[in-house]
């Protein structure tokens, strides 16, 4: 099984997302922004980090990388895509997810170790979770305050599009406690949560990031 | 003005130069005239001003600082000492650390955001330049009081920056200090540490050699930021005309950082360069001149083909910038096509400024005409030398006879109050509103960050070899002993490593202190460096390299000396280390060494706004013994934590809210001093009960007291007849630094209305 993860310039835990990739037992395939080859992945991760800077809205850049072409149409076929973090910005300004991740409402950048709820196990990336179930994975960026118009909020609840939640005080403003959405068809997910820190209690605050990455190898494996 | 040329300078030996405003002295400037044979161009002028700055040619305190290769331990660690960007140490498995500190005090209080920021850039940059990946930060912080208008003006900014910077870099932040005090009002301290690592053989130095090798600039264009930013911000105290000198601060552009980091890793794994270098403080003029001078001696550069950010700047300006998120590479003509098509990779601006001649001179043109023609050592290395006077100051045997005059709780409520004050106070209340702005989670491999006693990361997945830093100062303590201060913070930083169970290995330091013009500061100085060069010979740590920073002061008043003293250690397998706490109940207490009435300097006669008395005097055996007790010890040990400002209150407070987990303590004689001293040279550890001989045996080998203080679990602290509850613990803990710096999360407007009732 391979799982893509796209290095943009700016790009911080690429190296993250590969190792979670790896210690479920998947090959992790380097993927390069100025390449629309995807070298026959079955699933690509956008990982975390201030691509381009972010000097722009975050991922506003990114969106228009080689790789994306190829990742967007690969995606509207039922590929499995995971953004976190800013992988889920460049998610939102690709059109693949509704939305946008606009400024922490404490308007500074806040890393801590947050409890949340998944909400839907239906989709290719939390189908190892029950539903209800509250796990505590590390959040950290300054720009994850989930933020859409009020027809599109009711859109994500009716279709039980909300992925994850945030358990307690909101930590970014996110409406509804939104921590993370799926697209219709549940391949495409994104998080501000990051799962790929969350892999083993040495170096992070729990393993709760791993059912992430093996419901993607479930999700493949069934297909 | 038209260009001033070598030419021209030769035929115009009496025109009146600028040398006073560039912060050179007559004699300084007569001195380049007796180097060149003639009056130095502009540009000349230029360089020779910033290389001489305080700030680069360290000249006040050098005689001082050869103490460090005077008493040198012998150590097989260390591959590179002082003098090259940073020490780098071997901690095995072929596997090479690299770490430095240094100050960005003066740039940071001009304007907070940048300033520290580019603090973290720079740190960031001379770890690269070594040939090592970085893999951590780490800031020690001063500020002056937490209630005072300035500080509130300083400290966010000065800490969105380190964060936007670090955190846009992909670093994790692993810890620091913050500290507050009236001294550091005008002048707060922002001292940034980096961590990185190679394999030995990647090591790199920074030397122009073999005659016909290219000088290759690249990384971001030279614009006008920072201009004389050296020798202006680092090398006069500031007056009342601050605002002017704004322009002179640097601004950073972390995401050209990050790129210029991946490509030069990848430039360095294919071997690509014979040399390289930086570009921080005084810009080209200090990487062409060091470079060179490291070297054969030989270089010639064509400054016009420098990439322009501004295309107006002039010669002198171009070489005194100080633009950010540059490097100078030498490189091989044969490997100068594979060197461009990776930083084409990376779309990183890259320019092949000159070369490397078989001349002792280093020669820079523009447009052909030679404006520089220098040896190079005499701007990079020979700069002046002063032998400073250097008198104790009166203040000293005055403060050191005064008796302190304190409340020492004995009652239940009296405990209970002393204890509450102590940890709600600015100095030791809980931190994470800082440290929650910085990433400590990146790059996959941190083990250990704040409010851990120190950082550690892994840097080998399969072996789980890992290092640990800490970073300590007790300003107080080298306020009243500067000699002993500086070996009191040592052996503290060094205890903070092996408290985790990590080896400590070597020692880098940033030595902040008032102006060198001062004879009571220039003995403060130097005091303090023959404090930290004993120490580091006793203890067997090599010092790999640091920081100077003078002229920390406003109008008359110096900063508290403040030496910040890094020690780094290696650790065989990151999954044995200690935490500083525990998380069960049924655990037996102890602590080792001995506790005297150590009051002087400590948090207790600070929040009574008492600074006499003496210092402890550092007994570096006992801390060998207790070091090497707490390595063999490491498997015994649940957890253990350092005490250290605020004594046995803060340790355990700190201990018992880690992970909420209660303990209840039964102290016998002098409660007061058991509870509030600041002996050195004590740690708290939680052992199972089961070990009780194991630790008494441990205690008696290595000849360190041993005292059980009492059993974990529950939900208080309980001491003696006091107790307090968890819950009001914590409020008093982490309630103070919100209050004081920004407001809690339930003040906060949700920036759309919650819709609740679909929140299940």
């Amino acid at each position: 099984m391979k799982v893509g993860v796209v290095t943009f310039p700016g790009s911080l835990d690429d190296r993250d997302a590969a190792r979670a990739i790896r210690a479920v037992g998947a090959e992790a395939i380097a993927l390069w922004h100025g390449d629309s080859e995807l070298h026959n992945v079955d699933a690509v991760i956008l990982p975390g980090g201030f691509s381009y800077g972010d000097y722009l809205r975050c991922g506003a850049i990114s969106r228009f990388a080689p790789v994306m072409t190829s990742i967007i149409e690969r995606a509207n076929t039922g590929m499995p895509v995971l953004g976190i973090c800013n992988g889920f910005q460049i998610l939102c300004e690709s059109h693949l997810l509704p939305g946008a991740l606009t400024r922490n409402h404490a308007l500074h950048f806040l890393c801590t170790d947050q409890r949340l709820r998944i909400e839907n196990t239906t989709t290719a990336w939390t189908s190892n979770f029950t539903v209800g179930q509250e796990i505590v994975i590390p959040l950290k960026n300054g720009e994850g305050s989930f933020q859409c118009d009020d027809a599109t909020l009711a859109q994500l609840e009716d279709e039980g599009r909300v992925v994850l939640r945030y358990v307690g005080e909101n930590p970014n403003g996110s409406r509804n406690l939104i921590a993370g959405i799926t697209n219709a068809r549940g391949n495409v997910v994104g998080l501000m949560p990051h799962p790929e820190h969350a892999i083993d209690p040495l170096t992070g605050p729990s393993a709760d990031g791993l059912p992430f990455f093996t419901s993607v190898l479930t999700a493949l494996v069934g297909k | 003005m038209a260009l001033d040329t070598v030419a021209a300078a030769g035929t115009t030996p009496d025109r009146s130069q600028p040398f006073a405003a560039l912060g050179l002295k007559p004699d300084e400037y007569q001195r380049i005239r007796e180097i060149l044979g003639r009056r130095p161009t502009s540009s000349e002028l230029a360089m020779y001003s910033v290389m001489w700055s305080e700030h680069c040619s360290y000249k006040s305190s050098k005689v001082h600082l050869r103490q460090f290769g005077e008493k040198a331990p012998h150590s097989d660690a260390l591959l590179v000492g002082i003098g090259e960007n940073a020490g780098v140490v071997d901690v095995g498995q072929g596997y090479a650390v690299t770490f430095k500190i240094e100050s960005h005090n003066h740039p940071s209080f001009v304007e907070p955001y940048q300033g520290a920021a580019t603090g973290v850039g720079g740190i960031v940059r001379d770890i690269l330049t070594m040939g090592a990946r970085p893999i951590a930060v780490m800031d020690p912080l001063r500020f002056g009081p937490a209630d005072a208008p300035d500080t509130h003006r300083v400290l966010p900014g000065i800490v969105a920056g380190i964060g936007g910077y670090g955190n846009c870099l992909g670093l994790p932040n692993i810890g620091g200090e913050i500290v507050f005090d009236e001294t550091y009002a005008g002048n707060p301290l922002v001292n940034a540490l980096c961590v990185g690592v190679m394999r030995h053989d990647q090591i790199k130095l920074a030397k122009a050699s073999g005659v016909g090798n290219l000088v290759v600039l690249y990384g971001a264009k030279t614009g006008g930021d920072g201009i004389g930013g050296v020798s202006i911000l680092a090398s006069e105290t500031f007056d009342s005309t601050g605002s002017a000198k704004r322009p002179s601060v640097q601004v950073g552009d972390p995401f050209v950082e990050k790129v210029l980091i991946e490509c030069s890793l990848e430039i360095f794994a294919e071997d690509l360069v014979v040399g390289i270098q930086d570009l921080g403080g005084a810009g080209l003029s200090c990487a062409t001149s060091e470079l060179a001078s490291a070297g054969t001696g030989g270089m010639k550069v064509a400054l016009d083909t420098v990439p322009l950010r501004d295309p107006s700047l002039s010669p002198e300006e171009i070489l005194m910038s100080e633009s950010q998120e540059r490097m100078c590479a030498i490189v091989e003509p044969s490997k100068i096509d594979r060197f461009l098509e990776i930083c084409k990779k990376w779309d990183v601006t890259v320019t092949v400024i000159g070369e490397v001649t078989d001349s002792d001179r280093l020669i820079i043109t523009w447009h052909d005409e030679v404006i520089v023609n220098v040896p190079p050592r005499t701007v990079a290395h020979e700069g002046p030398v002063y032998e400073r006077p250097c008198i104790k100051p009166d203040y000293v045997d005055r403060v050191n006879a005064e008796k302190l005059n304190l409340p020492m709780p004995t009652t239940a409520s009296e405990i209970r109050a002393a204890v509450l004050k102590l940890i709600s106070s600015p100095n030791l209340a809980d931190k994470s509103w800082v440290t929650s702005q910085y990433d400590k989670y990146v790059q996959g491999n941190t083990i250990q960050s704040q409010p851990e006693d120190s950082g550690m990361v892994r840097i080998d997945e399969k072996t789980h070899l890992g290092v640990a830093i800490s970073t300590d100062a007790n300003a107080s303590w080298s306020y009243l002993n500067p000699y002993e201060g500086a070996k009191l913070a040592l052996a503290e930083a060094a205890r903070n490593i092996a408290t985790a169970g990590a080896k400590p290995l070597a020692v880098t330091n940033c030595l902040n202190f008032g102006s060198p013009e001062d004879p009571g500061v220039m003995w403060q100085f130097a005091e303090t460096v023959r404090g930290l060069a004993d120490g580091c010979l006793e203890m067997g740590l090599p010092v790999t390299g640091g920081n100077v920073s003078f002229y920390n002061s406003t109008g008359d008043v110096a900063i508290l000396p403040t030496p910040v003293i890094g020690v780094l250690g290696v650790i065989q397998d990151v999954r044995t280390r200690t935490p500083m706490s525990f998380d069960r109940t049924g655990l037996d207490l102890y602590l080792f060494g001995e506790t005297h009435a150590d009051l002087a300097g400590s948090e207790w006669a600070y929040l009574h706004n008492q600074r006499g008395g003496q210092a402890p005097t550092a007994d570096l055996q006992r801390e060998i013994r207790l070091i090497k007790l707490l390595l063999e010890g490491q498997p015994l040990f649940a957890a253990a934590h350092d005490l250290s400002q605020g004594g046995l209150v803060a340790t355990l407070s700190e201990m018992v809210l880690r992970h909420n987990m209660g303990a209840t303590i039964q102290l016998t004689g002098d409660l007061a001093t058991a509870l509030l001293s600041e002996t050195p040279g004590r740690v708290v550890v939680a052992v199972e009960p089961t070990n009780a001989q194991a630790i008494n045996t441990l205690a008696a080998k290595h000849q360190i007291a041993l005292t059980q203080i009492g059993t974990t679990g529950g939900s208080s602290l309980t001491i003696n007849d006091a107790a307090i509850g968890l819950d009001e613990l914590r409020r008093a803990f982490t309630d103070t630094i919100p209050k004081l710096f920004g407001h809690s999360r339930a003040d906060l407007p949700s920036i759309l209305p919650l819709d609740a009732k679909k929140i299940g």
